[in-house]
């Protein structure tokens, strides 16, 4: 298709039209609170907790420090199992910066077993060796963990779920 | 244009809950603390969030907050999940006059409007500041933020002849008023040599001079008089509200006035129907992210011709006992800076002084108030509201 205006080479975009370049150094260190802490805490020692309103019974993974449906506080926390079934995930062949990649990352919202909203909002991977068509919603999944020693406290203290076979 | 809105209905504050302020809240993250503040406006108020209100403003920006499109992050704290929310990128007072014009289209009968402020999740503060600048220009010179605060001081003091001693007593009277609120990061006893004695960040600005940065945050509850009939609040009602921004750019700002303080108080005098704030406002909140600023935004408010705001404060005429009490809170420096919550800290202390709740600092008999914002360097850009208890 015939552009209309006038095309620039990459030199001259770059190079020949005046430009005033920045670039920001932003650093930031966010306090993890008092429900992200017992979360995080949790992870290092390898349990995954969730949080119950007292309110409306509702069980929810990550743990809150308040029910966002009652707004009341919500100061229960549950061990939870280190199961649950995939609510929706994606095969994902793009990075962040947009360039492609050759075996697809496997993102998806899992609901962990116990919680009692779906979706529970556990954003975490799929094992990307798993073969594509085993992936599937309201497949069991289970939590494959990094070594204690690697743990550090962190949502990558879980590397990703693995698919249970039946 | 029709600036009074008489023929529709009023609109009054009825809750304030405020979470700090301090130099850093570590133990929670920023949705916990503005769930707390949240529950204590709404307990204030007698107000159920997720029944009672029917529009939810919020007030960040998002390079404070590191978040991209930050205001998907503000409803569940606010107990807004599900409802009609919307961000302001602005200082709490922009967002107080954006529930007020809701609540007066007759569509919203409450209100609510949330600012904080998390410094201490901020590695590189100056950065954010910095990047306030005009990119194309001013931004291309390193140790510009502070000086632009400097420059303008330089401006205003020459000018009109203000002194460093007068300069250095705003400092004084905030930090000591601050010691008589439990709100305030920054209550301290300091004498004079104490502020002009310390280190020049960016002459002719101390680094005393310079209000510092806290975390916390306001959540401020609005309703319309139907409202305010049918619950056991305490109002206070809002008489005249405005905003205003001169040109923000180097080359084109007014240097040696508070031109935004004289716009946007013209309007919300009208407004309100007063003629003379001098005389007629019982209690002042004015920013002081900078020390001159105090002197300078009393002025541009049109209580003093500029130069002699200094006359009036070395009189004793600021104390919450003097004829114009200015910043009993502790204002920003006392307080501490809280950027985009700095309107609402102005906002709160009025509404505790206009309902006799100041303890303390209570000003005897205080009737009406103003609040004032300034949204800091580069910036021209300020915001008004005068309250009053009638």
């Amino acid at each position: 298709m015939e552009l209309r205006g006038t095309k620039l080479s990459n030199d001259e975009f770059l190079n020949k039209v005046l430009s005033v370049t920045y670039y920001p150094e932003l650093d930031y260190a966010w306090a993890t609170g008092v429900a992200i802490t017992k979360f995080l805490n949790g992870l290092k020692e390898g349990v995954i907790y969730g949080t119950k309103c007292n309110e409306c019974s509702r069980v929810v993974c990550p743990p809150r420090m308040f029910c966002e449906e009652c707004h009341t506080p919500m100061n229960e926390y549950v061990e939870l199992p280190q199961t649950g079934i995939i609510n929706t995930f994606s095969l994902a062949y793009i990075r962040t910066d947009a360039t492609r990649r050759d075996k697809a990352e496997i993102p998806a919202v899992i609901d962990i077993d116990g919680t009692t909203i779906s979706p529970s909002g556990f954003l975490h991977l799929i094992n990307e060796d798993t073969p594509h068509d085993k992936v599937k919603v309201n497949a069991k999944v289970k939590a494959v963990w990094k070594s204690p020693e690697e743990r550090k406290g962190d949502i990558t203290d879980i590397k990703y779920f693995d698919i249970m076979e039946d | 244009m029709q600036l009074t809105g008489e023929s529709m209905e009023k609109v009054a504050i009825i809750g304030v809950g405020v979470e700090g302020f301090r130099p850093e809240i570590r133990d929670l993250s920023y949705k916990e603390m503005v769930y707390q503040a949240a529950v204590k406006a709404y307990s204030d108020a007698d107000i159920n969030p997720r029944e009672e209100v029917d529009t939810f403003i919020s007030c960040e920006e998002d390079f404070s907050m590191g978040t991209s499109i930050t205001d998907e992050y503000a409803p569940d704290q606010l107990g807004a999940a599900q409802r009609t929310v919307h961000t302001i990128t602005g200082d709490g007072i922009q967002g107080i006059v954006a529930a007020y014009m809701q609540i007066k289209t007759g569509m919203f009968d409450v209100a609510v409007v949330e600012a904080q402020s998390r410094s201490s999740d901020i590695k590189t503060h100056n950065q954010i500041q910095h990047l306030a600048f005009d990119p194309l220009y001013a931004r291309q010179f390193d140790a510009i933020y502070h000086s632009a605060g400097a420059l303008e001081k330089r401006m205003y003091t020459s000018e009109f002849g203000v002194s460093e001693e007068a300069i250095a007593n705003v400092v004084i009277k905030n930090h000591e008023n601050a010691l008589r609120n439990p709100n305030a990061a920054y209550g301290m006893r300091l004498k004079e040599f104490d502020v002009l004695e310390a280190e020049m960040v960016a002459s002719p600005l101390r680094d005393t001079e310079i209000s510092s940065s806290v975390d916390g945050s306001i959540v401020v509850v609005l309703a319309n008089e139907k409202v305010v009939k049918e619950k056991d609040s305490n109002p206070v009602w809002i008489k005249g509200i405005n905003y205003a921004t001169n040109s923000p750019n180097f080359d084109t700002r007014e240097w040696k006035k508070a031109k935004y303080a004289e716009l946007s108080a013209k309007k919300a005098y009208q407004m309100a129907g007063i003629k003379n704030p001098h005389d007629e406002i019982d209690v002042f909140e004015v920013d002081d992210t900078y020390a001159f600023k105090e002197l300078q935004h009393l002025e541009g408010l049109g209580l003093f011709e500029y130069g002699k705001a200094a006359e009036a404060l070395m009189n004793g005429e600021f104390s919450n006992k003097g004829s114009t009490p200015v910043n009993v809170s502790g204002g920003v420096l006392g307080m501490g800076n809280a950027h985009d919550a700095n309107g609402l800290q102005r906002i709160s202390e009025i509404v505790e002084q206009l309902r006799g709740h100041a303890g303390r600092r209570q000003v005897k008999g205080a009737k009406t108030g103003l609040a004032f914002s300034w949204r800091g360097v580069p910036t021209t850009a300020g915001a008004v509201a005068i309250l009053s208890k009638e």
